[in-house]
């Protein structure tokens, strides 16, 4: 079953199937990692729940929830 | 290629160590972090390598080629503009995959090219095993291992630079092969290509093009938009292979290249599985410095003593430099024969410089902090920590620092937006930083709140810190709905590993603020200080009201007593005000004046306002010698404010508070804003903006106050 990034607790990871949103932002988040058939793991979340960091590709990104709402995956 | 000179260009993307690689390189005084300015020029060192001379370009750091940032659409036009030879590509060996991405695009640009594997000691630390043979046969170009703290392969590196530029060697070119569908869309794309630019593509340039369009890049088919029927040709190739694939066609292309760099990975690198390498140290501090109910504490904590140290630790040398004001104004005052040289030296040149490099030391404490914090990682933390409450504001998380810096002085903390990468919200940031109480602007509210509200002075002082904060988070929200509106609030953002700064890194990164700041200093300052000094200076032949002079010196003459010295200092005084009154200056007053009458500002208080575009302090200073202090008065003189306190209500001297502390930027602020915004026309709207708001506020309070009081 498919769900959105922002589905996962911190420590919980999942494979990205998609990304939807503006072709601009797809493109940003695409050329920092985000992309299909990539294994993400939710690392922390900032104070009030958002921002969050992310590791994918073996690297520490942070993304606001608007942007993680967007990208899809499935649970590991 | 001009005159032997081989022209190399250092790409990479951010956080992967090129700019400690080219100060090692350069051993240069120069350091660039992160510089995403358009038109701030581009960074540039020449030396000589085997007799050969070398010029290294630092681009600024990026994760892709397209067109979407500034600093991409530099990087590409700078690539394009012909000046470059050989490109260096840094690759950050603990983040290969990713750093290879931005690499699969600079190969269709064609250009040669040679690979650096940067970091290569924390990749072995990590138990990374990377076949540079490999990776170099896949890529066509050679690799190099490199470790930019210790300057490790450095010569080998400078060494295939010389062979590549004397071997003349053209790159076989390597294509990144895409899946058949996107390939013959390619194919046909370049082929109307070519026949639209007959003789002026190489092939290269043409497959390079052709791929862009495709990606539906803004620019390309901005330039190419005479070609309606490549146009239509491309839209319909984008078209029929997003219905065909499902997803869109940027994204297929992009998709394809993560297929080469996974590809390449796989191939040479050999070591733990990503999920693994990232259990490091970093993730250990990371659960401290980013900790649910510490982590903001910590944050202030760590502000507070950057905050003090900078303007406490600043004390003692500033006394110094003070002190060597003093005597060189001095030294200068003996030797000049008197007349209008030794004023302009002495009055006009001397004090106005000497009262802006007095801030030399806060600088210097503040740049050694914000070296620390963004060396060591720490920087892009608190972003990430604050960015929540900054977004209600529509800030990024990054702009806390500024604002902060804004408290001491909103020179460097202009300067110091330039730690964030997204164009929109660094010039945001960049025009409400001035609204931010600096130390400079506080005498002023010491001195009113002290004649105006004695019993309540410290709360006024506390209650003008409020309203800073206040309007300033106001104006955000005004800027960003009204002027800089943008949909997209994207916080995308790397946090490298922590690392220990090295001792270089710091200090190049504050010496470059320090030339930067005495190189403003040396500019507009010195010309603001001659201007304002000529205004108050002229005209010579004054009109005065009785010969004040000639009574000076009768009462001189006389048996010194105390009564006389007094008389001779009032006059001494009074001469002053009539002179000012008479001068451009006072002219120039009169004439604004009526402006600011619906404030209830009288001529003097525009005296005071258009003093204090120099600096905020000189207010002070022009009502001491408005209302007949002397030059020694300072903020807490009591016949100053008692001076003061009979010549307006409290309500208009809580608007001229207001005022004060909204109008125009100090002139080094506006100096400050122009250089890093890239562009007089931000220190313009800067400053209109702040006018607006400080006369629209002051009006308000003005009226509405009036009607209670």
């Amino acid at each position: 079953m498919e769900y959105s990034l922002i589905d996962l607790k911190p420590g919980e990871s999942g494979c990205i199937k998609g990304i939807d949103g503006s072709s601009q932002s797809k493109k940003r988040l695409m050329a920092m990692g985000i992309i299909q058939g990539k294994e993400i793991t939710v690392e922390t979340a900032a104070p009030m729940g958002d921002p969050r960091i992310y590791t994918v590709l073996g690297y520490r990104l942070s993304m606001r929830n608007v942007e993680a709402k967007n990208i899809r995956i499935v649970r590991n | 290629m001009q005159g032997g000179k081989i022209t190399v260009a250092l790409v990479g993307n951010p956080n992967c160590g090129k700019t400690t690689l080219l100060n090692r390189i350069t051993r240069s005084k120069e350091s660039v972090g992160n510089y995403p300015r358009v038109t701030v020029a581009l960074k540039r060192k020449e030396f000589t390598h085997q007799g050969q001379v070398i010029e290294l370009v630092d681009l600024p750091g990026i994760y892709a080629l397209t067109s979407q940032t500034p600093e991409e659409r530099e990087t590409r036009d700078f690539i394009h503009s012909g000046q470059v030879d050989i490109i260096i590509n840094v690759l950050d060996a603990c983040n290969l995959e990713r750093s290879l991405f931005l690499t699969s695009q600079l190969i269709e640009m064609g250009h040669p090219l040679l690979f650096v594997l940067n970091m290569a000691d924390e990749a072995r630390s990590k138990k990374l095993q990377i076949d540079t043979q490999g990776l170099s046969s896949m890529l066509g170009g050679s690799v190099f291992e490199t470790v930019g703290t210790t300057g490790d392969g450095l010569k080998a590196l400078l060494d295939g630079v010389v062979r590549l530029h004397v071997q003349k060697m053209r790159r076989e070119p390597i294509f990144l092969t895409y899946d058949n569908h996107l390939e013959q869309a390619v194919r046909r794309v370049q082929r109307l290509v070519t026949e639209l630019h007959p003789r002026s593509l190489d092939h290269n340039q043409s497959r390079w093009l052709a791929i862009k369009l495709l990606e539906g890049d803004d620019r390309i088919l901005l330039q190419e938009g005479e070609h309606g029927h490549l146009l239509e040709m491309v839209h319909r190739e984008r078209y029929d292979l997003a219905r065909s694939h499902g997803e869109e066609c940027d994204l297929l292309f992009a998709m394809a290249r993560y297929g080469f760099t996974h590809g390449v990975v796989k191939e040479v690198v050999q070591g733990p599985s990503e999920g693994e390498v990232i259990r490091d140290w970093t993730g250990r501090l990371d659960q401290v410095f980013l900790h649910r109910f510490f982590g903001i504490p910590l944050l202030l904590v760590l502000l507070w003593i950057m905050f003090q140290s900078t303007f406490s630790l600043g004390q003692v040398p500033m006394g110094w430099i003070d002190a060597g004001v003093g005597w060189i104004s001095e030294w200068v005052s003996g030797r000049l024969p008197e007349g209008m040289v030794h004023d302009l030296v002495v009055d006009g040149i001397i004090a106005g410089v000497g009262g802006t490099i007095v801030f030399l030391p806060n600088i210097v404490i503040l740049f050694f902090f914000m070296a620390m914090f963004s060396e060591t990682g720490y920087l892009a933390r608190a972003a990430f920590l604050v960015d929540r409450s900054m977004h209600t504001f529509g800030l990024h998380g990054k702009a806390l620092i500024p604002l902060v810096m804004g408290f001491g002085c909103n020179v460097p903390a202009v300067m110091a937006t330039r730690t964030i990468e997204d164009y929109r919200s660094r010039m945001i940031t960049i025009l409400i930083s001035p609204f931010m109480l600096c130390s400079a602007r506080l005498p002023v509210f010491i001195l009113f709140a002290g004649a105006f509200f004695s019993e309540e002075a410290g709360t006024m002082v506390l209650l003008m810190y409020v309203l800073s904060i206040v309007v300033a988070m106001g104006a955000a929200v005004i800027l960003n709905r009204l002027f800089l509106r943008s949909d997209d609030d994207a916080f995308v953002m790397e946090l490298p590993p922590y690392r220990l700064p090295t001792l270089q890194a710091v200090m190049i990164h504050m010496g470059d603020r320090v030339i930067g700041f005495l190189q403003k200093v040396a500019g507009v300052i010195l010309v603001g200080s001659i201007i304002i000094w000529f205004l108050q200076e002229f005209p010579h032949h004054h009109i005065l009201s009785q010969d004040y002079d000639g009574e000076i010196s009768r009462l001189e003459s006389l048996p010194q007593t105390l009564q006389n010295d007094e008389i001779i200092a009032a006059l001494k005084v009074k001469k002053a005000q009539e002179v000012l009154e008479q001068s451009y200056l006072g002219q120039i007053a009169r004439t604004v004046a009526p402006v600011f009458v619906p404030l209830h500002f009288t001529w003097k208080d525009t005296v005071a306002i258009l003093t204090g575009f120099v600096a905020k302090e000189v207010v002070v200073a022009s009502y001491a010698v408005l209302y007949s202090q002397g030059d020694g008065a300072r903020e807490n003189s009591e016949s100053l404010r008692k001076a003061l306190s009979h010549s307006m209500t409290p309500i208009v001297a809580f608007t001229f508070m207001l005022f004060a502390l909204l109008y125009a930027p100090c002139l080094g602020t506006i100096a400050t804003i122009g250089k890093e915004a890239g562009g007089w026309v931000w220190a313009g709207y800067s400053v209109a903006f702040s006018m607006t708001l400080a006369y629209g506020l002051s009006f308000l309070v003005v009226q509405v106050g009036g009607l209670f009081v």
